[in-house]
């Protein structure tokens, strides 16, 4: 027997005369179960997984309004395990941040076990002067296992204008596995911060890239062999990224010679 | 075979392409391509992610410019909107100098060579890619050329720096640039299905390991190639 899930949740984020944010909407819908916690930055929402998956065949769709002013916090429980099923499972983000508002979206980690046919995609549009905090992990199989195909999209813009359009598509080791691409690494993330304040310096280490976007954004992207190491990599370099530095103060000791990948 | 065409995708056009290895450079500094295999593989990941990402903003470019022109018009506004998707999708700051870098030579050229009111209208400093698909309009090509052409561009510019820096053999280079004749190709097929989409849906495939070696490249003691 096979199992397909058409879900639709959403979460809407206002801020009240009092500067509290509150959310007149929190509609879970199938396996996306929402649940408020206590606040961590505004309000906080944490996806719980209410079924396994996300398994082919699924179609996911998460829609998050944060208002004027307002600031939401997006956790979730447990990792996403994206399974094999009947044809592609596909999982939708769309976000709107309006003007002063901050959006903080930091999932657990994404596996993407053998067999799989997952396509992620996030739609995220700031207004006047949000702010955003876009954290993303993606693990290539469970243990000892050949990852099964996965794509991401990522579309982000500032009053229309893209800051930032970037694909990460597992579809074909070949090229995955290429020393142009992804090389040997087993675990690949990124954080996207977009506001004022960040650093316009690039940096880079072992397995990591800290890149100031032609935009008002850093993008840190990470590879790592395993979860925990590529967890390590995407602190230090958001760490970096929320830096901002005096002009001129670029030393060379910031790069280091060697990089192993 | 139209021999304008084959004049924008010869190498020897006088666009400063020469210094430029598209990552190659770095990659064997770190020791990731020692050999015609590792070069190889190294392409079939350019390829299938800056390429492709390239190749769609050039039969873009291509086909704005032949819609442009046919309005009758000069769209300097068109060509910024056109340019910020090249940027949205290019995360590394040296990346990006490096193909602005590549664009100001390419546009001076082909300013000189194809006079066009696209070329006119472009920004000086525009991105690369952008400026491959206007210079192909200009010389009589379709975005499928104008994919076609930087997706050529996107391999056989670091088998020539391996070349170089390697001292390969350029037979079996040339015989690994032939087995990739058919995935050069399929990029170029599926940029060009998407010239007359919405330039927001154009591909965004990215290869985080070649933004890391752009940025370490940029800042390396000793470099032959500008990227």
């Amino acid at each position: 027997m096979t199992r397909r899930y058409t879900a639709r949740a959403a979460v809407t984020a206002t801020c009240g005369a009092d500067g509290r944010t509150r959310l007149p909407r929190l509609r879970s819908d199938g396996p996306l179960a929402l649940r408020e916690t206590a606040p961590l930055d505004g309000a906080t929402v944490y996806l719980v997984g209410a079924a396994a998956g996300p398994l082919g065949g699924d179609d996911l769709e998460l829609e998050l309004l944060v208002e004027a002013g307002a600031r939401l916090t997006v956790r979730s429980a447990a990792t996403t395990l994206a399974l094999p099923g009947d044809g592609a499972s596909r999982m939708t983000v769309r976000a709107e941040v309006g003007p002063g508002a901050h959006l903080d979206f930091a999932p657990e980690p994404t596996v993407a076990a053998a067999g799989c046919h997952h396509r992620a995609a996030a739609d995220i549009a700031l207004r006047g002067g949000a702010t955003l905090r876009w954290y993303e992990e993606l693990v290539l199989g469970r243990h000892r296992e050949q990852p099964g195909r996965h794509t991401s999209r990522f579309d982000v813009t500032i009053d229309g204008v893209p800051l930032l359009r970037h694909e990460l598509r597992l579809d074909d080791p070949a090229v995955y596995g290429s020393r142009a691409v992804l090389g040997d690494a087993r675990a690949a993330g990124s954080v996207l911060l977009a506001g004022p304040g960040l650093t316009r310096e690039p940096h880079t280490a072992d397995g990591l890239a800290v890149l100031p976007l032609a935009g008002p954004g850093v993008l840190v992207t990470a590879l790592a062999a395993d979860s925990a190491t590529l967890r390590r990599r995407l602190a230090r370099g958001e760490e970096l990224a929320s830096r901002p530095e005096p002009a001129g103060s670029v030393g060379p000791g910031r790069y280091d010679a060697r990089v192993t990948l | 075979m139209d021999t304008a065409l084959l004049l924008l995708a010869d190498s020897r056009l006088p666009a400063g392409g020469h210094a430029h290895s598209g990552g190659l450079e770095p990659a064997v500094s770190a020791g990731a391509v020692r050999d015609v295999a590792g070069l190889a593989a190294f392409l079939r990941g350019r390829l299938a992610t800056s390429g492709l990402v390239a190749a769609s903003l050039a039969a873009a470019a291509c086909a704005h410019a032949a819609r442009d022109e046919a309005d009758g018009g000069a769209d300097g506004a068109g060509w910024v909107v056109l340019d910020a998707e090249a940027d949205a999708r290019t995360p590394s700051p040296a990346q990006r100098a490096a193909s602005r870098a590549q664009g100001r030579s390419l546009l001076r050229a082909a300013r000189s060579t194809w006079p066009h009111p696209a070329l006119a209208a472009l920004p000086g400093d525009a991105h690369h890619p952008v400026v491959l698909g206007a210079a192909t309009a200009a010389a009589r090509g379709t975005p499928r050329d104008a994919a076609s052409i930087t997706a050529y561009g996107a391999v056989t510019g670091p088998a020539s720096a391996a070349v170089r820096l390697l001292g390969l053999d350029p037979l079996s280079v040339h015989r690994a640039l032939a087995d990739l004749a058919r995935a050069v190709d399929a990029v170029a097929d599926e940029a060009a299905a998407h010239a007359t989409g919405p330039w927001r849906d154009l591909p965004a495939a990215s290869a985080p390991v070649l933004d890391l070696y752009a940025e370490l490249h940029i800042r390396a003691d000793l470099r032959l190639f500008e990227s």
